[in-house]
């Protein structure tokens, strides 16, 4: 089934500094409850995004990236997908930075495997120099 | 103006109950703010020489990774300064949240209320019989 906007608009929050996460997990809270999502949904998306873009910091630095929200219909489903887009040196090897256990930074490696745990879809445009784009959908149940 | 309004550090009071410290972490932390509390609550622990300290996480929406890790740290700052420290009142959707995420939090002694949680020091206080 295809997912077609549900309305035209989006909502984008750069994301260049700690600062900016706040920002981020505001607007995906509050476009998780206009999509209807449950309390332990909105928190899942919630968390995940403020995980993606701490990746943006971490990963991309100086070259920062931003997040765009949308409000999405597949069928008789509606979802939130956000768009996680980074300026930074991309990611080399995906399949291993979706790896439990897998960071490049000393970090625990939670980030992008716990991420995708906790929506129903997630997936990784990447290319070493070309940035990282980070796509995560959650759906209302 | 500024009378009114908190100082950044007023974000999250400490208070203290006979031998037991009660931070209550709440709001949007940004992880500036996290920091500073750290470095607070330690020196509260060390200054009143508190045996126990509760640590209130129900006014959080959110716990992603690094406050979780934030708080395993204070966790841990807290006892090396002989302070028994308890965390009281994760909300169940974070509970779900951070298992599924993943972020090891097994370690941690916890409990589901403040009040709960000043039975559980008691008990810790008596004979060091830690959940974990």
């Amino acid at each position: 089934m295809a997912t077609e906007l549900v309305e035209p608009t989006e909502v984008v929050v750069p994301i260049d500094s700690e600062a900016d996460l706040i920002q981020v997990r505001r607007v995906l809270r509050t476009e998780a409850v206009r999509a209807g999502l449950s309390l332990v949904d909105q928190t899942k998306l919630v968390t995940a995004g403020s995980e993606l873009a701490r990746n943006i910091l971490i990963y991309a630095g100086d070259a920062g990236g931003e997040l765009r929200v949308e409000q999405v219909r597949s069928g008789d489903r509606q979802g939130v997908r956000a768009t996680f887009s980074d300026n930074g040196p991309g990611i080399e090897d995906v399949e291993a930075a979706l790896t439990d256990g897998f960071s490049t930074n000393g970090s625990l490696g939670l980030g992008l495997p716990g991420s995708r745990r906790l929506v129903d879809d997630l997936s990784i445009r990447s290319a070493k120099g070309a940035g990282t784009t980070v796509v995560i959908v959650k759906w209302r149940r | 103006m500024s009378e009114g309004v908190p100082a950044r550090d007023d974000v999250c009071p400490i208070m203290r109950i006979g031998d037991t410290l009660l931070v209550a972490l709440q709001g949007e932390l940004d992880d500036a703010t996290v920091v500073r509390i750290e470095d607070r609550l330690t020196k509260e622990v060390a200054r009143t020489h508190a045996t126990g300290t509760l640590i209130d996480v129900s006014g959080l929406s959110v716990v992603d990774s690094f406050i979780a890790r934030v708080i395993a740290r204070v966790v841990g700052m807290v006892r090396l300064l002989g302070s028994e420290a308890v965390v009281v009142g994760i909300q169940p959707a974070i509970a779900i949240t951070l298992v599924e995420l993943g972020v090891p939090m097994g370690h941690l002694d916890t409990a589901l209320d403040a009040e709960q949680g000043m039975a559980l020091l008691r008990r810790l206080r008596v004979d060091g019989n830690r959940a974990r």
